[in-house]
């Protein structure tokens, strides 16, 4: 096979698919350095087939030593393909692009700032995209209040589509109490900051 | 040393481990140096507090040489990764060995609990204690949708890695074991094997764990990964009285081979003697030998590894040293060990030979 720039003999073989089109280019040592296909932050094309075979791979394979599977960082490439690169996590400078290469996260605020693109990751990985498990005391009750919000909210719109004007006056009112009751423990929480709260 | 006590002939140990990392502090990964030494400042001391650990052993792992940091993977108190850290890092643990607190490795706290046999929720109970009595004094991130933030994003929600080490002798002599892997891993469960590199599981070791850790309740995944277990250890169990029944000759060639080897040679290397060991352990277990000799073979498995033995010694040794002074431990150790008693192994073989295991 011959490079599909120059004429050398071709070793660097890209298949790209965009919208269900397959394009091939084959390209060899030098054309692919010039072209950049050889540096790992910018290489979604690589990444994606990387990404596939790699899952696949893995599965059969008898993996040693180790604790853990660390999910492959071509594999996120690939999933979070569509997320704006320049995103930079404002607590702690952690990029799209090193998550792209390391397969983790800066801090725990990165998964505010990325958790948009990390939807479809999560669902290959695990058994669902919601925690159900333990919750550490200090959010119990704030998760309980949350869903009650929710339950109330969703009642009241019933209520409403239902012409049940009462009851939905008196769900109004709950709601009002509990949101007061949540601006109240949030407060609370604030002026008594654990260990490791420095600021 | 921890003497495991042997329920599970099959069952070695079982393990649960815990991902947490605080809020407003990078993970380990990324964080700089004062940043990290910052965090651990914080952790260290409310980790040592614990009624769990006192007169723990609580090191910064720069104060340790790199073989003690190796003993310590060998003892399966830290990880590789672990060892593989300096300063900025620290490893806690209680007298026992049955719990371990690594402080910024990959995730600012990773602790486990480990109990000989199949005793998952045992460990999952012990390690839930600590874990809930830390979160009073640590703030820890934790998302309403996405569970206990994590580093890496397979260790999202519970942060569980729950896993039991697996002893599969007759799995791998009748070549059943890779059936057992696909069957395994069909469910979301990972099987590893435990020592050595490339595709060989050495020892006959297994190590079968969870995949996920978002979407599922921690004590569903620890039933789930018991449930699991329990039908590899009948597999096991159904393939040695096989072997037994079926393939007599071979079984006793396995047995009569580590036997001798282990006795008698004076040059050991490590991969050699851990699958002899299993094949004599496969003969206690299958009564060719005295059920004393568990204990033994046990505590052998860990003093013929590679940093025990340079700690022994008190130095560092070159290869074909270690591989003598390792052969010299196992004849010491064996030297009372009759030879394979294949009447009396024959002899059990309508009755259900291995021990039952428990949780």
């Amino acid at each position: 096979m011959t490079c599909d720039l120059c004429d050398e003999k071709a070793s660097v073989f890209l298949t790209q698919i965009v919208d269900g089109q397959m394009q091939k280019v084959n390209l060899c040592e030098t054309c692919a350095q010039a072209k950049g296909v050889t540096d790992p932050t910018g290489f979604a094309l690589a990444d994606l087939l990387l990404g596939v075979g790699e899952e696949d791979e893995k599965k059969d394979d008898l993996e040693l030593g180790g604790d853990d599977t660390s999910v492959s960082a071509p594999s996120i490439a690939a999933e979070t393909a569509d997320l704006d690169e320049s995103i930079t996590c404002q607590s702690c400078g952690f990029t799209h692009a090193q998550f792209k290469k390391a397969g983790r996260l800066g801090c725990s605020k990165c998964y505010q700032i990325f958790g948009s693109g990390l939807d479809s990751l999560l669902k290959a990985m695990h058994k669902g995209t919601h925690h159900i498990g333990k919750v550490p005391s200090r959010h119990q009750a704030v998760v309980e209040q949350r869903d009650e919000l929710e339950n109330l909210r969703m009642q009241l719109e019933d209520a409403v589509t239902r012409e049940a004007f009462e009851d939905a006056a008196s769900l109004r009112d709950q709601i009002l109490k509990l949101e007061a009751e949540m601006a109240q423990l949030h407060s609370e929480q604030r002026t008594n900051p654990p260990a490791n709260i420095t600021s | 040393m921890r003497q495991g006590t042997s329920h599970g002939d099959i069952v070695v140990t079982s393990r649960i481990r815990l991902a947490r990392n605080l809020v407003d502090h990078a993970f380990p990964g990324w964080g700089r140096k004062q940043e990290n030494e910052a965090t651990l400042r914080v952790i260290q001391s409310t980790v040592e507090s614990l009624p769990q650990l006192e007169n723990a052993f609580s090191r910064h792992l720069n104060k340790l040489t790199a073989i003690q940091k190796q003993a310590l993977v060998e003892r399966h108190m830290i990880s590789r990764e672990h060892a593989a850290r300096a300063a900025g890092s620290a490893a806690v643990m209680n007298q026992a060995q049955s719990i371990s607190i690594m402080i910024n490795e990959e995730d600012h706290l990773r602790m486990q609990s480990i109990q000989p046999g199949l005793a998952l929720r045992e460990s999952y109970r012990i390690l839930n204690e600590i874990d809930t009595d830390l979160e009073q004094s640590l703030e820890f991130a934790f998302d309403k949708q996405l569970g206990f933030l994590t580093a890496c994003p397979t260790n999202l929600g519970t942060g569980l890695r729950a896993s039991a080490m697996l002893h599969l002798p007759a799995l791998m002599l009748s070549d059943q074991v890779n059936q057992v892997i696909q069957a395994v891993n069909k469910i979301g469960l990972a099987v590893r094997g435990l020592y050595g590199e490339g595709t060989e599981a050495l020892g006959n070791l297994f190590q079968v764990s969870n995949q996920t850790t978002l979407g599922d309740r921690e004590l569903e995944i620890i039933a789930r990964l018991q449930k699991v277990i329990e039908q590899i250890v009948n597999h096991e169990k159904n393939a040695r009285q096989k072997l037994l029944s079926d393939n007599t000759t071979t079984l006793c060639d396995q047995v009569g081979r580590a036997f001798a080897l282990l006795r008698h040679a004076h040059v050991m290397p490590s991969k050699e003697a851990l699958n002899l060991i299993s094949m004599l352990r496969l003969g206690v277990d299958l009564k060719f030998f005295p059920s004393e000799f568990v204990v033994a073979l046990e505590s052998l498995l860990m003093e013929i590894q590679p940093a025990h033995l340079q700690i022994r010694a008190d130095r560092k040794l070159p290869t074909q040293e270690r591989d003598e002074m390792r052969s010299q431990i196992i004849r010491d150790r064996l030297k009372t060990l009759p030879k394979p008693n294949i009447s009396n192994a024959l002899q059990s073989l309508d009755q259900g030979s291995t021990h039952p295991t428990e949780e």
